[in-house]
């Protein structure tokens, strides 16, 4: 029976030759990942009472991203909790203040075809743009993956999506998603989102994996796009180990049977605002145009990697923020600052007026600096923007691109970023 | 004990985990972090949800964080269940894990808020007692229900070291 990636992984990680959708399973876990929020914080008082340690260290990546750094007595408490835990379990493989983990896992090249990734967050799924079965799962299941080295799955339905032709300029993955966001809705619950077509195969991995992170906003269990040699490339790149064989295993069977598929014209595409408060309100930025901001936010796993500060500074080089609001940048780790550092990014960015903070899930998700007020109003490169998940429940966060948030930066309302790039070209 | 009789709460869709477990918030223990639920949209909720009270909603019920606090501060307030027409997976397999039922059923307008319902997992039955409206719910699998029986994954778990012995304590 032709197969999709999803069940080809899924059947490898049962045991099983074959498995079909809907059929409960048991499977090994590959590798485990959580952070300071989710992880030993919730795991240490439930393996206690179990009496057991870690099924196999080697396995688990912990990363300190929520609480970083420190802002009170209780975060600090949490952050030293996670670096004692790491210590005394023999996690080797911790990161501490480097920099968001969906980002760190590639970084290292964790992230590999054909794994099967179980993580504390919801926003695991962004490893699946290299080709393995990546998904969240809550704390007491977490205890139960890194205690065991196993979980139960009840296999899901692919639904294809399919991205045809290529983005034009000032166009980015963050746009395609949210209309994506807005076209097939956010209750693709228990379903794997398999992403393909010419647009995806012509980005590199930073970009494809906002398709797999944002799977989450899609309500699904996975988000997937089969490698190739742009992703080989990049994890041999970053110190990972994989097979040429890769190429040919894993991919979805010719007739492989699809929930459904969906076709998407990036060619035709223009960027898009999610309004407050889903990212499902998603429309063309000109329906939302010339909406005041208070704040412009570029983070997030999804939204402040290299090549996203690359887009901001395309717009911001040469300007500055307006004076009615605020630029607050936070790259997605120590490694993008660095980066961005060596190749002049940075400077642009803080020349542009731009305010850095540290690396971290910070103002995303309500627990670091960059917090909103009673009717304030934001535009965020982030992927959520739920009712009082940035600050005060009657704070406004609208969705967009890089491109975008710097657009609305320097304009100090919403607006389309591609007159931005025209010119700043045509300077060039 | 599969038995569950309260007062239904009724929401929306896309209750979110932001909603129900903020993340400023998301730092307090399960007590203090439990005052907090849903009072973006219903700031009398967590002071006047009594035990055995049950949550009633529309589509995509849980979406967001695998934060599974979203699920713990509804059991602390005393919800004996959650009863939506859709689930999102993570906040699904977090309240059958510690406990809480998750029924997936479509209200379809016949629960107002306040009705007095009548929960029956074994039986696979839901009984409006205000209006006598009676719903017909899918059983849940058996390995689940002896799960929430026990009192979710962890006993699961402790019962299954206790008899295996595997592992090792650091």
């Amino acid at each position: 029976m032709p197969a999709t990636l999803t069940e080809k992984i899924l059947a490898r990680a049962a045991g099983r030759d074959s498995v079909s959708p809907g059929e409960m399973i048991t499977v090994s876990v590959d590798l485990a990942m959580a952070h300071d929020s989710s992880g030993p914080r919730r795991w240490k008082a439930r393996l206690e009472a179990l009496g057991v340690g870690l099924w196999d260290p080697e396995r688990v990546v912990i990363v300190s991203d929520h609480y970083v750094p420190a802002v009170d007595a209780d975060s600090a408490a949490i952050l030293k909790l996670t670096r004692e835990f790491a210590r005394d379990y023999g996690v080797k493989n911790f990161f501490d203040m480097k920099g968001i983990c969906h980002v760190i896992l590639p970084e290292h090249g964790f992230a590999r075809p054909g794994l099967f990734i179980a993580g504390g967050d919801s926003h695991s799924t962004n490893a699946g743009a290299f080709g393995c079965y990546a998904a969240g799962f809550g704390a007491t299941d977490m205890t139960a993956i890194v205690a065991t080295g196993e979980t139960w799955t009840v296999v899901p339905e692919t639904v294809r999506v399919e991205i045809t032709g290529a983005l034009t300029q000032g166009v980015a993955a963050k746009d395609v998603m949210l209309a994506l966001c807005r076209d097939l809705g956010m209750g693709n619950h228990f379903k794997a989102i398999e992403y393909g077509g010419a647009a995806v195969r012509a980005m590199d991995m930073e970009q494809r994996t906002v398709f797999a992170n944002m799977a989450a906003e899609l309500g699904g269990e996975t988000g997937i796009v089969e490698p190739d040699e742009t992703t080989l490339a990049h994890i041999r790149a970053h110190g990972g180990q994989v097979e040429d064989a890769a190429l040919t295993r894993w991919r979805s069977d010719p007739g492989c049977a699809y929930a459904r598929t969906h076709t998407l014209d990036a060619s035709a595409l223009e960027p898009q605002i999610a309004a407050p408060h889903s990212p499902a309100n998603a429309a063309p930025v000109s329906a939302h145009e010339g909406v005041a901001i208070d704040q412009a936010y570029i983070g997030a796993c999804v939204g402040a990697k290299l090549s996203d500060l690359h887009m901001a500074a395309a717009v911001l080089k040469g300007r500055t923020v307006a004076d009615s609001t605020r630029l607050l940048v936070a790259p997605a780790s120590a490694k993008v600052t660095e980066a961005a550092a060596k190749d002049g990014t940075l400077a642009i960015l803080t020349q542009a007026g731009a305010v850095m903070l540290p690396s971290g899930c910070g103002a995303c998700a309500g627990l670091g600096a960059g917090l909103l007020a009673e009717g304030e109003v934001c535009l965020s490169s982030t992927n959520r923007n739920f009712q009082g998940r940035m600050g005060h429940k009657d704070a406004a966060v609208y969705l967009g691109s890089p491109y975008a948030v710097a657009a609305g930066a320097v304009a100090g309302r919403i607006a389309d970023p591609r007159p931005y790039l025209a010119k700043n070209r045509e300077a060039a | 004990m599969s038995r569950r009789e309260g007062r239904a709460w009724v929401f929306g869709d896309r209750i979110d985990t932001d909603l129900l477990a903020p993340g400023y918030a998301m730092k307090k223990g399960p007590e203090a972090l439990a005052k907090h639920t849903l009072e973006a949209v219903d700031p009398d909720f967590a002071a006047t949800v009594k035990p055995g009270d049950m949550v009633v909603a529309g589509d995509d019920f849980g979406i967001g964080s695998s934060r599974e606090q979203a699920a713990i501060s509804l059991k602390t307030l005393g919800v004996s269940a959650v009863i939506a027409k859709s689930f999102a997976r993570i906040f699904y397999r977090n309240a059958i894990n510690i406990g809480l039922p998750a029924v997936q059923l479509d209200p379809d307008g016949e629960i107002s808020a306040g009705d007095q319902l009548s929960l029956d997992l074994e039986a696979g039955r839901l009984e409006n007692r205000t209006t006598g409206h009676a719903f017909a719910v899918t059983p849940m699998p058996a390995h689940l229900m002896a799960m929430i029986e026990a009192g979710g994954l962890m006993a699961h778990l402790k019962a299954r070291f206790q008899s295996s012995n595997s592992g090792s304590a650091p």
